[in-house]
């Protein structure tokens, strides 16, 4: 009922900000916005032309109020006139949208490359130039998003726009931004920078930005992608060209650190170990923290596949099959220590092993 | 009725009441009548029109506060995907193809349809790809849910359901394109003596030019369903780039088919309201000649436009430029449409019962989607509102305040001549004016949406989209509560409304439909119209005489 009330309240609660494009914070972002204010003018007046002779039609030349009509039903001169103004209308806007479009695709001379990977449901970011990698997932938690029976947890500010790694970049520097696909086609999308790519598999296609100040901007993936579309928030931060530089320097050295020894010799349990945060950070959305899955999506306990031969299971987790993606993202160890996980948790007692080696082998 | 009776009435068009020597059974299932086919494509398309309307309103429950309440992601998405669908290719097409059925003939003097079995397939060939349709939430992984325009890989990934909807499209094409032969047919072959092509009531017109739309890219679609059916099942890779296939090829193949299918279901209502407001003004359509010019190269330049759909799959500069010039060309026919419309009440004697307030309702709310359209168009600002709630706002001010109030418009303006009886008009302004209302605030705040960024197709979002939602929501629902008094309305004039209809209730009605007797007997033109009473409408048209051709 507050709910209601309020939408009925709404136009004196909404914030001016909530309804024009959020704040732009990149050359292009602002020629859109300023091209978008013009448009609107001329449609503004356009519109009170037209509705003006069309309401004053309909208050005076009313049967009621005695009007005879007039049967007129022809007339070149204004025919033309009224094909030909807006045909001129048209290309005076025409020109400066056109001179955007240039700009907005022109991705030379950029000074630092990001490729943007979309996954089924989070994205996946390399920084070319300092060999520095990771994925960025959203943090919400679910508790906050099910609400199926009214006991959801409270929502923050950043609700569904909050990642664990958000892209860093340096402030004043020209951005360009390779997008591609494991899976579907996603879009990244970054309205402050006015950025929306597509992120296509199998192809790459790029886009760029230069930020004007230090921050922190969101977006949302803004192509339907499948069940977690709507979770999968794009989020960059803007720092100093100081900040991102020890920051690229901190990554090299954890992803030193954190990176599985190709050469280290797993046990079960380890592996086992391994495997569950690889689980809870790839299969969770679906199978669920009990491996029962929902919906569409099957019961890990018992499945055919996680009791039967293990290079089937394998080739389940390395190729996919229906609304099951490929994760042949992850690497060797993750997928070897994920199977290895999942066929001996959630009461299922196989007590096989794989072994990164295997999983090395079988992409081939 | 006896034999001896009907050569009694023999010289007049009344051979009616022939179905008292009919089954229902024979009346209705093996009907080639086409005002019998044309009430059973109404009355289909309006049950999809409720089918698809409950399941926006399951959309828009959902979204009413951020979080999930109802229903789990892959289901919402089942959900917009069907609405989508069922809305298209359910109730707006069949729709117009029923109104098609029941009033072109009686409008251009034929006696029938040219192909009347034909006509009986094409209708029932529409019950089982819906069944097809609403099956498929029942089938394990669901409905298809990868949206209206089945984007592979995304659709390559679902489960059956996409497959019961490829098949389900099938049908839905078949059946339209049928209809689509039998129009062409009719109003090229069986006009009354006298009616030339530019003599014709522009609603003619506009199904003429729709159809051909229809032929032209039906079997597109069709072709690229099937393609995506074999990437599916057979590995063909057409759209599957791990087999160097190109996902972006079908976004090429859909939208020039989806384009042109926009104006599939624009250009029809265009032809009702410019059936409607002459009427209502008491004036003769003003610059029929440059209305049905402006229809031809809207239909042209529909052809031209598809990559507009696909500004943020990475075209070049150049052909994001051309794509947006053309687009915005587009602005020019339709504002002659509008023009044209508005000089059609100037100096008008105007009155507004329900379908003229329908038909203005139309013309306002129409303008407003195409000037979003005209936004949409600029490339640049195009980045901003792809795939966001500006999209949603702006074709549903183009679909449901442009195809759906023409098509209530006709409805009332025609119900007099299916029914034989007056609706009551007081009821049908409360209709009016409770939709407009209610219209406004479901779909207008999705402007808003749109500029601060919310994606479309999301069942959950941010705390700031709150407001917006929750007042569209609110809209969402006592609009579809008014297509409740809608139908109540219809039935209330089927069972004899405020009374019996003249055969000619508006005043400044000319065309041919109402020159014969309402309810419109179960047979008409059966010997074609005299030339002195095609005259006579098209005089009043302004059709003949200082009419340049």
């Amino acid at each position: 009922m507050r709910r209601l009330a309020l939408a009925l309240m709404l136009p004196a609660i909404a914030k001016a900000g909530e309804m024009n494009f959020p704040p732009a914070q990149s050359a292009i972002a602002h020629e859109i916005t300023n091209l978008h204010t013009l448009l609107m003018w001329v449609i503004l007046v356009i519109f009170l032309l037209v509705f003006g002779v069309m309401f004053y039609a309909i208050l005076k030349h009313r049967k009621s109020l005695g009007h005879a009509a007039k049967p007129f039903h022809e007339n070149t001169t204004v025919e033309i006139l009224w094909t030909v103004i807006p045909a001129l209308i048209l290309i005076a806007m025409a020109w400066p949208a056109a001179r955007v479009v240039i700009a907005q695709k022109d991705t030379r001379d950029s000074e630092i490359t990001i490729k943007a990977t979309g996954y089924q449901w989070f994205w996946g970011y390399k920084y070319l130039d300092h060999g520095v990698d990771f994925k960025s997932r959203l943090t919400t938690n679910r508790n906050q998003i099910e609400e199926y029976k009214g006991k959801g947890s409270p929502k923050g500010e950043h609700y569904l726009l909050e990642v664990d790694e958000p892209l860093v970049v340096p402030v004043g520097k020209k951005i360009r931004i390779l997008t591609t696909s494991n899976d579907v086609i996603h879009s990244w999308a970054m309205p402050a920078f006015g950025v929306k790519q597509d992120a296509i598999p199998g192809f790459i296609r790029d886009t760029w930005f230069k930020a004007e100040n230090t921050g922190t901007f969101r977006g949302q993936c803004s192509e339907l992608c499948g069940k977690d579309h709507g979770f999968m928030p794009v989020v960059v931060k803007v720092v100093t060209d100081k900040e991102f530089q020890d920051w690229v320097g901190k990554k090299q050295a954890e992803a030193k650190a954190a990176s599985d020894d190709p050469n280290k010799k797993w046990t079960k349990d380890e592996l086992i170990a391994r495997g569950r945060s690889v689980y809870e950070g790839n299969c969770f959305a679906c199978h669920k923290a009990d491996g029962k899955g929902s919906g569409p999506y099957p019961s890990l306990v018992g499945s055919k596949i996680v009791l039967g031969p293990i290079a089937d299971h394998l080739g389940m987790v390395l190729k996919g099959k229906n609304a099951m993606p490929a994760w042949s993202a992850l690497s060797d160890t993750e997928i070897a220590a994920v199977v290895t996980y999942e066929r001996n948790s959630f009461g299922n007692t196989v007590g096989d092993a794989l072994f990164p080696a295997d999983v090395k082998a079988a992409r081939k | 009725m006896t034999t001896a009776n009907d050569a009694l009435h023999a010289p007049s068009h009344d051979h009616a009441h022939e179905e008292h020597h009919v089954s229902f059974v024979q009346r209705w299932f093996y009907a080639t009548n086409h005002k019998d086919i044309g009430t059973l494509y109404l009355w289909f398309a309006f049950s999809m029109f409720i089918t698809g309307g409950i399941m926006a309103l399951c959309i828009r429950a959902e979204l009413f506060q951020p979080g999930l309440q109802f229903w789990q992601p892959d289901f919402f998405n089942q959900l917009t995907t069907l609405h989508g669908v069922i809305m298209v290719f359910g109730a707006i097409m069949p729709a117009f193809t029923g109104l098609a059925n029941w009033m072109l003939p009686l409008m251009i003097g034929a006696p029938d349809m040219a192909f009347a079995r034909m006509n009986n397939w094409s209708f029932w060939l529409l019950p089982p790809a819906a069944a097809l349709l609403m099956i498929s939430f029942f089938v394990p992984g669901g409905a298809a849910a990868g949206g209206w325009t089945l984007y592979p890989p995304l659709s390559i990934q679902a489960g059956m359901g996409m497959d019961l909807a490829i098949f389900a499209i099938h049908l839905l094409g078949l059946s339209s394109i049928m209809g689509s032969i039998n129009i062409v047919t009719t109003v090229l072959n069986i006009r009354a003596p006298g009616m030339t092509m530019l003599k014709m009531p522009l609603f003619g017109w506009t199904m003429l030019i729709t159809a051909y739309l229809l032929i032209a890219v039906a079997p597109v679609l069709a072709g690229a369903v099937t393609m995506l059916l074999t990437d599916r099942h057979f590995d063909t890779h057409f759209f599957k780039a791990v087999g160097g296939g190109d996902p972006v090829l079908f976004q090429h193949i859909f939208w020039f088919f989806g384009h042109p299918e926009v104006y599939i279901m624009a250009l029809p209502a265009f032809g009702i309201v410019s059936q409607i407001i002459p009427t209502f003004a008491r004036k003769p359509l003003f610059g029929y000649v440059s209305m049905v010019y402006a229809t031809c190269s809207i239909a042209i330049l529909s052809f031209m436009v598809w990559g507009h759909h696909m500004f943020a799959v990475g075209m070049p500069a150049s052909t994001q430029l051309f794509f947006m010039f053309l687009t915005m060309l587009i602005a020019v026919p339709t504002g002659v449409k509008v023009f044209n419309w508005i000089a059609t009440m100037w100096q008008g004697s105007m009155t507004f019962e329900t379908p003229m307030l329908f038909s203005i309702g139309f013309v306002c709310l129409f303008t407003v989607g195409g000037f979003s359209g005209l936004i949409l168009a600029i490339a640049p600002v195009d980045t901003q509102m792809q795939d966001t709630y500006y999209v949603v706002a702006h074709f549903h001010y183009v679909l449901v305040a442009g195809a759906l109030f023409s098509l209530f418009g006709a409805t009332y303006y025609w119900l007099p001549k299916w029914t034989g009886y007056m609706y009551h008009e007081g009821r049908g302004q409360f209709h009016f004016w409770w939709s407009m209302i209610w219209f406004n605030v479901t779909f207008f705040p999705m402007h808003f949406l749109g500029l601060a960024g919310m994606p479309r197709r999301i069942p959950d979002y941010n705390m700031q989209f709150t407001d917006f939602n929750a007042m569209a929501t609110v809209g969402a629902f006592c609009f579809g509560l008014g297509q409740i008094f809608f139908l109540f309305n219809v039935i209330h004039t089927i069972r004899g409304g405020v009374g019996k209809a003249p055969a000619s209730p508006w005043e400044g009605a000319n065309t041919l439909e109402w020159e014969v007797a309402s309810p419109a007997p179960h047979h008409t033109w059966e010997t074609p119209p005299s030339l002195e009473i095609v005259e006579k409408g098209l005089k009043a048209q302004g059709l003949l005489g200082d009419h340049h051709e």
